[in-house]
């Protein structure tokens, strides 16, 4: 029973004010009063407009193939398409409504919104297809503006919106600083994310919620208590919100691999027939908000790393359409393959397409890390998914698969530019998920090859790094296997019984 | 430079003398290498880590440039590094690397 990919969803939230507040760059600037790059940055925020007419942005939640960014000139922020707010995998979401969405993913009462806010917000929500009743009964009307700032000098986290404070985040402990309000917001975001994916999820598969098995989730941050920081659980967390009744799941984590170890999993469960219906999710990153804004206000770019990113995947068993997860394949950097890119690249991408007698150009698509090079390359990161692709050409070139004077030609063909924004986990190798369900459903690709890269080294409990991939192909349909009728059986047993007679009589004479 | 990595750095030219330190860059980028070539001589020019202001002047190469490429078996070099070589611009790189260390390396 092969594993496939019965749907997907890609969304983004727009949240430039979480951002001042919470990202890691901003945070850690603060301790420098002088700070020029604080003193600036107001000036180089992208509005909701600007943010969402971004081509890079409408590549992620669907509205343009991301190959397409090929034919748009760049800088892309001066050059943006119409302004749609929702695609064919999801949306972008604006601050306000966010805000609200945290409030509704909220079980502890540690999101307060001031009444005045929540009212004009609600009013938006009620227009959203994927808001129900029961979610805006959730709402709470009741805080007043003086409450938020006495709970803001109690060190809760302000929540601001056009220039005001509109609530806040308030800590969950007294000492824990696992529990505390920084943190509580930066899990909350995570949760209230991953909870409009799973709902983009589900209205893009057409599935109950009821109907999930399981649910992993595999975002950035990780929440528990000083006792235990990644105790968990996010996922059934969130598939509680989203009224998954008959599911359970847990966290899965691998810094930027995170999703394709979560993935791998899924599809997993599903070939052993353990579950039916396999979900697994992430949010976004508040920590990774403005993570290089120094560099582009230096440079003169707006801070462009202004949006949560969140995904869904649905991964059922064999339909005998969507496209498959081959298991037979996996690529893996081991612990002790070693860590030169040359030795990570080649286990991840060249060592599964050897064991299967396959060329690096048998794959028509490598997802790899698909960081939009827009952010990376003011701050001297170059362009990640393009260095990757000429990684994989120059293995294709040693093993004979290709000339070397083929190298941008191969990535031209079977890379695509970077459109994810930088939030870790966001654009490791699921972000092109969605497009290249597409494509193979369409029959315009065959063969897709998910690569999650991690920096396992930043946690300084190894030195190693990680990396895993799947092949992603085609479904070549569902056999059906015969089976043998009554009849059959019959005649096979008659046929046995006269040969063994006749050995018998054969064996007298 | 990460802060963490300049502070081992710092730490390393101190307890074995800055002299007998040689750092050997892996950057992708001509930029990022000649950032951390220019943060272990001159020191860190975005005045943000141990290095700030700490000229250690260490002697500093890219992994790609060719006199270490000359140190290194050549099997060794081919598998570990040869990829990388294919990809990268070496030129560029080797470049700007150089002239940092020439204008600020001591040893």
């Amino acid at each position: 029973m092969n594993p496939v990919i019965k749907g997907c969803s890609h969304i983004l939230v727009h949240v430039p004010n979480v951002m001042l507040e919470a990202g890691t760059t901003q945070i850690l600037e603060r301790e420098n009063k002088n700070s020029d790059y604080l003193l600036k940055i107001n000036d180089y925020i992208r509005s909701y407009e600007d943010c969402i007419s971004y081509p890079p942005n409408q590549a992620y939640i669907g509205n343009i193939y991301p190959d397409k960014l090929n034919d748009i000139p760049r800088p892309w922020y001066q050059n943006p398409l119409p302004p749609k707010r929702f695609g064919a995998f999801g949306e972008i979401m604006p601050e306000d409504e966010f805000y609200a969405l945290m409030q509704i993913s909220d079980v502890f009462d540690l999101v307060l919104l001031e009444e005045d806010f929540v009212k004009e917000v609600r009013r938006k929500l009620e227009g959203h297809p994927l808001i129900s009743e029961k979610d805006l009964s959730r709402l709470k009307e009741v805080v007043s503006l003086e409450e938020i700032e006495r709970q803001i000098e109690n060190k809760a986290v302000p929540l601001r919106f056009n220039g005001k404070i509109v609530g806040c985040v308030k800590k969950a402990h007294d000492k824990d600083i696992t529990l505390s309000s920084h943190v509580m917001l930066e899990n909350l975001a995570t949760k209230a994310s991953a909870i409009l994916a799973f709902k983009h999820l589900l209205k893009n598969t057409g599935m109950s919620p009821e109907e999930i098995d399981y649910i992993i989730e595999c975002s950035e941050e990780a929440c528990g208590d000083m006792n235990q920081r990644g105790g968990g659980n996010f996922a059934k967390a969130i598939g509680e919100i989203v009224g998954c009744s008959n599911a359970t799941g847990a966290d899965v984590r691998g810094f930027c691999a995170g999703p394709a170890h979560a993935l791998l999993n899924a599809a997993s469960l599903i070939k052993s027939g353990v579950f039916k219906n396999v979900v697994v999710v992430a949010g976004g990153a508040t920590a990774k908000l403005g993570m290089n804004g120094r560099d582009h206000v230096k440079k003169g770019l707006p801070v462009l790393e202004d949006v949560l990113g969140g995904f869904a995947v649905l991964v059922s068993q064999d339909d005998g359409i969507n496209p498959i997860i081959r298991l037979d394949s996996v690529g893996r950097h081991t612990i002790g393959a070693g860590a030169s890119p040359q030795v990570v690249m080649h286990a991840v991408a060249v060592e599964p397409l050897e064991r299967l007698g396959l060329k690096v150009t048998d794959v028509d698509k490598y997802s790899v890390e698909m960081q939009n090079p827009e952010i990376t390359e003011p701050a001297g990161a170059g362009d990640v998914p393009k260095a990757n692709y000429k990684m994989i050409a120059a293995l294709g070139v040693k093993r004979g698969d290709i000339e070397k004077s083929q190298i941008d030609e191969f990535i031209l063909k079977h890379g695509m530019p970077g459109f994810a924004p930088t939030q870790g986990h966001i654009p490791s190798g699921v972000p092109v998920l969605g497009h290249i369900r597409e494509k193979i459903l369409k029959g315009e690709i065959k063969r897709a090859m998910i690569i999650g890269k991690g920096s396992l080294f930043l946690a300084r409990m190894t030195n190693l790094f990680d990396g895993i991939s799947m092949i992603i192909e085609a479904n070549p349909g569902v056999k059906e296997e015969k089976g043998v009728e009554e009849k059959e059986i019959r005649k096979m047993i008659a046929k046995a019984l006269r040969d063994l007679a006749e050995y018998l009589i054969g064996s007298e004479v | 430079m990460d802060l963490e990595i300049q502070g081992r750095i710092k730490e390393l030219a101190e307890k074995y003398g800055p002299e007998n330190v040689v750092v050997i860059l892996g950057s992708n980028e001509a930029e990022a290498a000649s950032l951390a070539a220019e943060t272990v001589t001159n020191g860190d020019p975005t005045y943000a880590g141990p290095l700030a202001g700490v000229p250690l002047g260490l002697r500093v190469y890219h992994i790609l440039e060719e006199e270490i490429k000359k140190e290194i078996d050549p099997n060794v070099y081919e598998e570990q590094v040869g990829m990388m070589e294919m990809v990268l611009d070496v030129e560029a790189i080797s470049k700007e690397v150089r002239s940092i260390r020439e204008q600020y390396s001591k040893y």
